[in-house]
């Protein structure tokens, strides 16, 4: 058993001058060597300790996904402290929550955007010394005690390296796999989110267990452009990458990464299911602007596709004929289709953090892209449960990776216990004794397993709602079919302790944006559009198709569409994009109100907050639909 | 600033322009000293514009003289240069109306806009081989510094014409860039743009300043940004310098005033 420095390590002696990490930068896939990999973790961890770092010390990083985020955590963790990803797009009030909370020492920070907010929440991280940003840009002139560009770091760490080339490796040894390595945010859907312990150990051993379902090789391909602070992204980029060997990509900016996956082609994906969710969108609104011909095709395609590979999962040989069919499909719109989205080569392409619509999981296999739900949480390190290749059904989440023990308590609860569960919150006793009884993990998730040993995960229990005839029911579940329409950005279904179900949907701006133009309806701003009565119509006829497919209880009598966009800055989302429904319920008590009503309409109060900091109030009008049943 | 304040970059003598029998400037005379952000205000029809086009050389004075004092601190009389020399010596400007090739991408853009540098014929660019490559790639990566600064990436092999108004006024100072200029004459960048657009564009304006060392001359009529960005603000009304000093001293000059409201009146002057 190894330590994540330790596995670096050994890569860039068995493999340093293959590619570790690619960055593009100046329009060209820049690559760092295994070795150079090395090389400058040793740099960066030996400055730290130049410092003044010690071992047990936290460091916090901030910032989007490049090669230096990396080298900072496993410098840190080189030197025994503990890293701490923070979400980039935090406010200053959420970095402030775990910063203090850690009592981090030292934070690295990526640019301008990102010192910025750590030194107006400075005054109150008495224990944060020294903030080191890489991406000198508009910090010209910034004067802070402590402040200090990375390079400079790494120079001191050069340094000390020459008068003492032995200290990095001792500093590595004296690491045991027991101790914790890093702290990860957990989505904090409910609370403000708590700092899970993970051991070398916790993360190693969840990354070898997903090998052994699922190999992944040196020479594969990973393109990184989720939160590294989110543990589904740590499990590939770090520990997964560290022990297998495959190279880690870097898009160029944020707004790029469609053209960067595009161009890398990778072997593997994670990502929640609102991306896999996007692409779906793009694809049918591409379907629907493209010429007459060609849509034919497409649908044609797409239809032998979802045919096959409905043959697939119910066990059942494919028939010649549907095969012949299925590789001209292929070479015709399918293949051309896969290779527009970058998903050419991919032979994982992971769904994890919240369930993925049936429908969204049937277009992609059709595609034949092999999407696989994964099903975990920060606290196992990443997943303890996956879809293996060839038996990948759409309502569940697969069976539980080698060594990984789970089960379903009386309560419904999902329980994990293994060698990737965590140690515990940081400086939490009480959430942990609630959340680790005699090594279970209380996932707080409501499911069950079926007969052949797959796991289905229903809901976060406390969301599960009884419905008016006694029947549970999980909102998500609804929630996921209305947002396979591309015009329903987010919906959130209520309906629990309530006579009826009824929706609060926010549009899809873009997507229903085209559509307004292609019919000719004229529009201004989100408000605008979302409050237009043929945008109306056309959410409306798709709720009709959602509630023709779920039983009568659980059809959705009223809905409203929202003035806004649910956004994480206004805390109704996670980070993760997960949409935080008991705020919700709260923030938009007179909607929620309004729809159980009988009124036509409901009117909002919003504050505006202009850049000068002045506030206004608007008011809104919003109209509420009844849905014939 | 690091640069010795006193040191003048560009400095217009007595120039006087006319067209016909319109004076469209009239003995003005200006200072820019290197390294400050230089700002030209004043009504439309006042002349800004003019000035700009004689510095960079498509307009002729008939009186007066251009100086420019490049980094080696030689001077260049500009006023008897042809504008591709003018802007080879490093004198980059951006267009009212956005004058770039719609029908080509933002990198052949930017490209183009360090033509008057690319050396090599017919031939050695034709082969694309030896020194010629290096040079290519060498320009490239100046083209590729300014995307990066812009923050271009996501349209660089877009064509121009596709991109929204704000993005294409972007380009217009990236090709402008790219030339690696000493003096930036930017004419109205701001026109036209929302209140986010203007933000972004008046930090990059004084990212250019402040951390490419570049004297920026800026002409808008914005002068909210105009007041909080600029060190000095010279105001011409017909031709004629009629106020100049720091951007507090010219609110709330009366001469000002007058030229712009016609009356007196507080100085939060239009927009």
């Amino acid at each position: 058993m190894s330590t994540l420095p330790g596995l670096l390590l050994e890569q860039a002696k068995r493999r340093g001058d293959q590619i570790a990490l690619r960055e593009k930068e100046h329009g060209i896939w820049q690559a760092i060597t295994w070795a150079e990999y090395a090389e400058r973790v040793c740099a960066f961890s030996l400055g730290m300790t130049r410092l003044g770092l010690e071992r047990q010390d936290r460091v916090a990083i901030i910032g989007d996904n490049r090669p230096e985020w990396l080298i900072a955590e496993l410098a840190a963790q080189a030197a025994g402290a503990l890293s701490l990803g923070i979400y980039q797009d935090a406010v200053a009030e959420e970095i402030l929550h775990v910063m203090y909370v850690a009592e981090a020492r030292v934070v690295v920070a990526e640019d301008q955007e990102q010192v910025d907010k750590i030194l107006e929440i400075r005054e109150k991280l008495p224990s944060l010394e020294h903030i080191i940003y890489y991406d000198p840009r508009g910090l010209f002139g910034y004067e802070a005690p402590g402040l200090v560009g990375f390079p400079e770091v790494e120079a001191l760490g050069r340094e000390a390296h020459s008068v003492d080339p032995e200290a990095f490796e001792e500093a590595i040894e004296r690491i045991d796999p027991s101790d914790t390595a890093l702290l990860g945010p957990t989505s904090g859907t409910t609370s403000r989110p708590k700092l899970a312990m993970l051991s070398h150990e916790n993360l190693i051993e969840m990354a070898s267990r997903l090998q052994q379902v699922d190999e992944m090789h040196p020479g594969d391909e990973f393109v990184s452009f989720l939160p590294l602070a989110w543990i589904g992204e740590q499990m590939m980029s770090v520990s997964s990458a560290l022990s297998a060997g495959f190279t880690v990509n870097f898009p160029e900016e944020t707004d790029t990464v469609r053209a960067d996956l595009q161009e890398i082609g990778p072997h593997m994906m994670v990502s929640p299911p609102r991306i896999w969710e996007n692409l779906v969108s793009e694809v049918q609104v591409m379907a629907e602007d493209t010429t007459r011909f060609k849509r034919l095709i497409y649908d044609w395609a797409v239809g032998v596709g979802e045919e096959t590979a409905r043959v697939r999962f119910e066990g059942r040989k494919v028939p010649r004929a549907l095969a012949l069919k299925r590789r001209i499909a292929d070479l015709v719109a399918l293949l051309p289709l896969r290779d527009q989205l970058g998903l050419r080569r991919v032979r994982y392409a992971y769904t994890g953090g919240a369930a993925l619509g049936p429908d969204v999981f049937r277009f992609f296999h059709a595609l034949g892209v092999n999407v696989k739900q994964l099903y975990g949480q920060t606290e196992v390190a990443g997943i303890s449960v996956v879809h293996r290749d060839e038996d990948i059904r759409f309502q569940t989440v697969g069976t539980p990776i080698p060594g990984m023990e789970v089960r379903v308590a009386e309560s419904g609860e999902i329980l994990t216990r293994g060698p990737a569960v965590f140690q515990g919150y940081f400086r939490n006793p009480e959430a942990t004794r609630e959340t680790l009884r005699e090594g279970w993990l209380h996932s707080g998730d409501a499911g069950y397993f079926e007969d052949d040993g797959h796991l289905v995960v229903i809901d976060r229990l406390d969301d599960v709602m009884l419905l008016a005839d006694g029947t549970t029911f999980s909102p998500q579940f609804i929630e996921n079919k209305l947002k396979f329409s591309p015009y329903v950005g987010e919906a959130v279904v209520f309906g629990g302790d309530q006579p009826s179900v009824t929706a609060i949907i926010a549009i899809d701006f873009d997507n229903a944006g085209q559509w307004s133009e292609r019919n000719q309806i004229a529009y201004t701003t989100f408000t605008d559009l979302s409050q237009k009565e043929p945008v109306y119509r056309l959410i409306r006829s798709h709720i009709e198709i959602v509630n023709a497919d779920v039983p009568a209880a659980a059809r959705i009598t009223r809905f409203l569409l929202l003035h806004k966009e649910l956004h994480a800055d206004d805390a109704e989302l996670t980070r993760t994009r997960k949409v935080r429904r008991r705020f919700i319920a709260e923030r938009f008590a007179d909607l929620i109100g309004a729809l159980y009503g009988d009124s036509p309409a409901v009117t909002v109060e919003t504050e505006i907050t202009y850049q000068d900091g002045r506030t206004a109030t608007v008011e809104h009008e919003l109209r509420i639909e009844t849905v014939g049943q | 600033m690091g640069a010795d304040s006193s040191l003048v970059r560009l400095s217009l003598e007595h120039v006087t322009l006319r067209f016909g029998g319109v004076t469209a400037l009239a003995d003005v005379s200006l200072r820019v000293a290197d390294h400050e952000l230089l700002a030209l205000i004043g009504p439309n029809g006042a002349g800004k514009t003019s000035i700009l086009n004689c510095v960079s050389g498509l307009y002729r004075p008939q009186e007066g003289r251009i100086v420019f004092h490049d980094s080696d601190r030689t001077a260049h009389d500009l006023h008897r240069l042809a504008p591709h020399r003018i802007a080879r010596l490093g004198v980059a400007r951006t267009f009212q109306n956005i004058e770039l090739f719609k029908h080509m991408t933002v990198l052949e853009n930017l490209m183009l806009g360090r033509h008057v540098h690319m050396k090599g014929g017919v031939l050695a660019g034709g082969l694309y081989w030896g020194r010629q490559q290096n040079r290519e790639i060498e320009h490239r990566r100046q083209v590729e510094e300014v995307i990066d600064f812009l923050n271009l990436e996501p349209y660089r092999r877009s064509a121009v014409g596709n991109l929204a108004y704000g993005i294409q006024k972007l380009v217009e100072l990236g090709r402008a860039l790219a030339l690696d200029p000493d003096v930036l004459l930017l004419d109205e960048p701001l026109a036209g743009m929302n209140a986010e657009e203007k933000e972004s564009m008046a930090r990059f304006i004084l990212d250019v300043h402040e951390e490419w060392g570049v004297t920026p001359v800026v002409i808008d009529h914005d002068m909210d940004v105009i007041m909080d960005i600029s060190d000095r603000v010279v105001v011409l009304d017909f031709g004629r310098v009629i106020a100049e000093g720091r951007p507090e001293e010219v609110r709330t000059d009366p001469a000002v005033i007058e030229a712009y409201l016609g009356e007196e009146h507080h100085a939060e002057v239009p927009g």
